[in-house]
């Protein structure tokens, strides 16, 4: 991987809710030589921005293979990782604070996460002193695999969920008067086979990239900063992005072998997302304006029972064509369904169809913004391959995401799905440069 | 046989706060000040079971009939503070130590193995006092004193794997069965020192599937377990995979016999390096690094050897074993802590991370029993269990990583 600094630098495609662009990096630039332009002193929490101002400006058209050296910044007014062009892969991780944890260790971690984050997004290692910058009688402060690595898009959005706030009835952290209405555990769904693993946490991290081991490094740095504090309550790694932000990117398949995130919120659509996503002043409390709720679902697909199932029916469980995604109703991919078209006395579009019941028309016009990726975790013990789609949506409130799953309940998918993991979090805004994300809850 | 010692002081093990204790000239000690000791064959006998913090002089004689060893140990009643040995009958010797206020024992080992005799509290009242002496002394004196650590241990082991061999050979399967977990704590405690000579080890410690990896004879303390705890005929090793009864039999009178003289000739083996020059001069040679390293070290084990339940495969002891570790760990960092915590506010503050780790750790691990009064069986430890003890070990461990660097800055 090159480290010259003069390599042509490439756009970062448009996020952060239409905000002043944030200067490119050079392509291909690695942790290394980001760090060797930085001086090993620079590690602070202004990373981006010094980085930004010395080597930004120049431009080159945008596409997605020199997108590798796409750097977000971490810093701003919207946490990146929400509208940011959906990278390709993906490893979230749950946390659970520690027995004993105080508010101070609540606050620290949060301090070293955005700190590290500021400095991973970048391209950096986790410290100055990196993976091997350090004392040879030390253990690095950084793990080391992700040397060489442009920053890969990584994008790192952290979420607090409602056992933050309180758990068992006690206010571990002196927080619960600020819990957001919303947010509470999420109502049984039918057909939810929940496992306690994989279900719920005190706070998430969502870290995506373009390549998988950039978010694996970050996640697993992230932990190793938190032993003691806290500790990973459930993990999952996605692979192969299952929607679209951007107008730019390809519509992707999900393991159904299905377009998925035709009709998503795309991150030029501000009214859509200040209808749909972001938390509005008038919504509160004030620590979350700016931000958004997220939720996670675990979704095993029984994909052995699914590919034997005929085209005609899949596509009637779908209500889209294989081929294009186009809705059965007629048109091409974008075209809108037409739920009341009808043929020899039958809806073209099945009144079960997954399209229909999970349509804004369905649903008093609530949207999601997805970001799922699909899962496969090796086989299970029966010999199936552990299978499934890692469901991610962005709303502005948590309702939103319970009306279209009630609305789902008699889906013809869900004889081929299984919700086994499930969690809730309020994403705060965006950590203003040199602060960390959530100060605005300890403020 | 009988562990006393150990099953009467673990339970007092708690975050000792104790300065290193430096050596000091003799001169500056006040001949008024001094305290005598008495070690005969079955007593030793201190003039004061108090004494004010400071330079302190234990004025030892050997009443007794054997060659005398005399021990201040810490209130975790493991951790050496200072000693004085090899002294011949009627001969007299002193201990010179700079005692920081707190709790102590006070203890003679005639013979210089086991468990020692006349073991008594010491409480020191008074001020803290600055260490005296240079920094390359006071190192010496932490090597010395962990040295006298392992040593202590060893010395321990040699009589009660003898005892335990006996009662496996002669058939008391019950006697082997309740000390086996005991003994081996002696073992677990110092378990780097016996890895770091190679082969002993493997004949000391090995399971059944590592020996028959490596292509070695198996013997050694999880050959006897098997004997002791005989697995049901459709059992499987450790691995998961081979049949308990594949290529294994109950041993005979005669193997038994075998195993355990095997078993002892390896400890004394042991015994004889840790108290010979090699051992010393590898010790010097590593200084505090070495020992702090044996302190990350024993943590390692835990996390990767005892968290899944594979050591003490089939009697299912391996709490003890757990708990061993942790102790001979704790041990260690207790003899460097003031290297650590005088590198300013980075050290201190790494020194309360891992003095808070072990903290918690204990208390997790006394939730399930105490190597006094046993654990529970490693069978009863849930997944949630597990995920607990690796948390806090990953708690403690990260921190302690970092203990090498900073006592060397």
């Amino acid at each position: 991987m090159t480290t010259d600094p003069h390599t042509p630098a490439v756009p970062v495609p448009a996020d952060r809710d239409g905000e002043a662009l944030p200067a490119p990096a050079p392509a291909g630039l690695s942790r290394r030589g980001l760090l060797g332009l930085l001086g090993a002193g620079a590690g602070g929490l202004v990373v981006g921005g010094i980085a930004g101002a010395a080597i930004g400006g120049a431009a080159a058209s945008a596409s997605e293979a020199a997108a590798e050296g796409t750097r977000h910044p971490f810093f701003g007014a919207r946490q990146a990782g929400i509208t940011t062009r959906v990278q390709e892969h993906l490893h979230f991780a749950a946390f659970d604070l520690a027995p004993g944890a105080t508010r101070e260790d609540l606050v620290s971690l949060l301090q070293d996460w955005s700190y590290a984050a500021a400095r991973m997004t970048q391209g950096l290692e986790v410290s100055a002193s990196g993976a091997v910058g350090g004392s040879p009688q030390a253990p690095p402060d950084d793990t080391g695999e992700a040397l060489g690595l442009p920053a890969s898009a990584l994008t790192l959005t952290f979420g607090f969920g409602p056992t933050l706030f309180e758990k068992d009835g006690v206010d571990r952290f002196g927080i619960a008067h600020r819990r957001p209405e919303a947010l509470v555990d999420l109502p049984r769904f039918l057909g939810d086979d929940l496992t306690p693993q994989m279900t719920g946490g005190d706070l998430c991290v969502q870290a995506c990239a373009d390549d998988p081991q950039v978010a694996v490094h970050a996640v697993r740095n992230l932990s190793r900063i938190a032993f003691g504090r806290a500790r990973i309550r459930w993990s999952q790694l996605g692979f192969g992005r299952t929607s679209r932000t951007t107008t730019a990117q390809a519509t992707p398949r999900n393991l159904f072998g299905f377009k998925d995130g035709t009709a998503n919120i795309l991150a030029d659509d501000e009214e859509a997302l200040r209808t749909h996503v972001w938390v509005a002043e008038s919504d509160g409390p004030d620590w979350l304006v700016g931000g958004s709720y997220l939720v996670a679902r675990k979704i095993r697909q029984t994909i052995e029972t699914w590919d034997r199932l005929q085209l005609a029916e899949q596509e009637r469980t779908i209500g889209r064509d294989k081929a294009q995604g186009a809705p059965l109703s007629g048109g091409d991919e974008f075209a809108a369904p037409d739920f009341a078209a009808s043929r020899a006395g039958a809806a073209v579009i099945d009144a079960h169809a997954h399209v229909r019941l999970a349509h804004p028309d369905a649903n008093g016009g609530v949207r999601l913004l997805r970001r799922g990726y699909n899962f496969v975790d090796g086989n299970d013990a029966v010999g199936a391959l552990a299978a499934g789609l890692f469901f991610v949506s962005y709303q502005r409130s948590p309702e939103q995401f319970v009306t279209v799953q009630r609305a789902l309940s008699s889906d013809l998918l869900s004889e081929y799905i299984v919700h086994v993991g499930s969690g809730v979090f309020a994403v705060p805004p965006g950590a203003a440069s040199g602060s960390y994300v959530g100060a605005g809850l300890f403020a | 046989m009988t562990t006393a010692r150990s099953l009467g002081t673990l339970a007092v093990v708690g975050v000792a706060a104790l300065a290193l204790a430096g050596c000091v000239a003799k001169s500056d000690v006040a001949t008024g000040d001094a305290l005598t000791v008495s070690s005969s064959d079955t007593a030793c006998d201190v003039s004061a079971a108090t004494a004010t913090s400071g330079t302190l002089a234990f004025d030892v004689t050997n009443a007794g009939s054997q060659v005398t060893e005399f021990y201040l140990l810490a209130s975790d009643g493991l951790r050496i503070v200072g000693e004085v040995e090899n002294i011949a009958p009627g001969a007299r010797r002193s201990l010179t130590v700079v005692a920081q206020p707190g709790e102590y024992f006070t203890l003679c080992k005639p013979g210089m193995v086991g468990e020692g005799v006349g073991r008594s509290s010491f409480t020191v009242t008074g001020e803290a006092v600055e260490a005296t002496g240079d920094d390359a002394e006071q190192k010496q004196q932490a090597v010395a004193s962990y040295a006298a650590f392992v040593k202590d241990q060893v010395e321990q082991l040699l009589p009660a794997v003898t005892a335990f061999g006996d009662a496996y050979a002669t058939g008391d399967d019950a006697t082997a069965k309740a000390q086996f977990p005991q003994v081996r704590a002696y073992y677990e405690r110092i378990e780097p020192v016996a890895e770091s000579l190679g082969d002993l080890d493997p004949k000391i410690d090995y399971r059944e599937v590592d020996a028959v990896a490596g292509g070695l004879d198996w013997t050694g303390f999880h050959r006897i377990e098997k004997d002791l705890w005989v697995p049901a005929k459709d059992a499987l090793n450790a691995d998961g995979t081979t049949p308990a009864w594949q290529d294994w039999a109950p041993s005979t009178p005669e193997q038994r016999r075998a195993f355990a003289d095997d078993l002892v000739a390896n400890v004394q083996e042991l015994y004889d390096y840790v108290h010979g020059d090699a051992f010393t001069k590898a010790l010097d040679e590593q200084g505090i690094a070495g020992i702090s390293n044996g302190a990350i070290g024993l943590l390692d084990e835990v996390a990767t050897g005892k968290i899944s339940g594979e050591e003490d495969w089939w009697s299912g002891t391996d709490l003890w074993d757990f708990a061993a570790n942790v102790e001979g760990s704790k041990n260690a960092f207790e003899t460097v802590r003031d290297f650590a915590e005088a590198k300013g506010e980075d050290g201190a503050a790494l020194v309360a991370q891992i003095d808070q780790g072990y903290a918690d750790l204990e208390a997790k691990l006394a939730t399930y029993g105490s190597l006094a009064d046993g654990f529970v069986v490693y069978s009863t430890i849930t997944d949630d269990d597990r995920r607990d003890l690796t948390a806090l070990l990953n708690a403690l461990a990260e921190p302690l990583s970092k203990l090498t660097s900073t006592v060397l800055e």
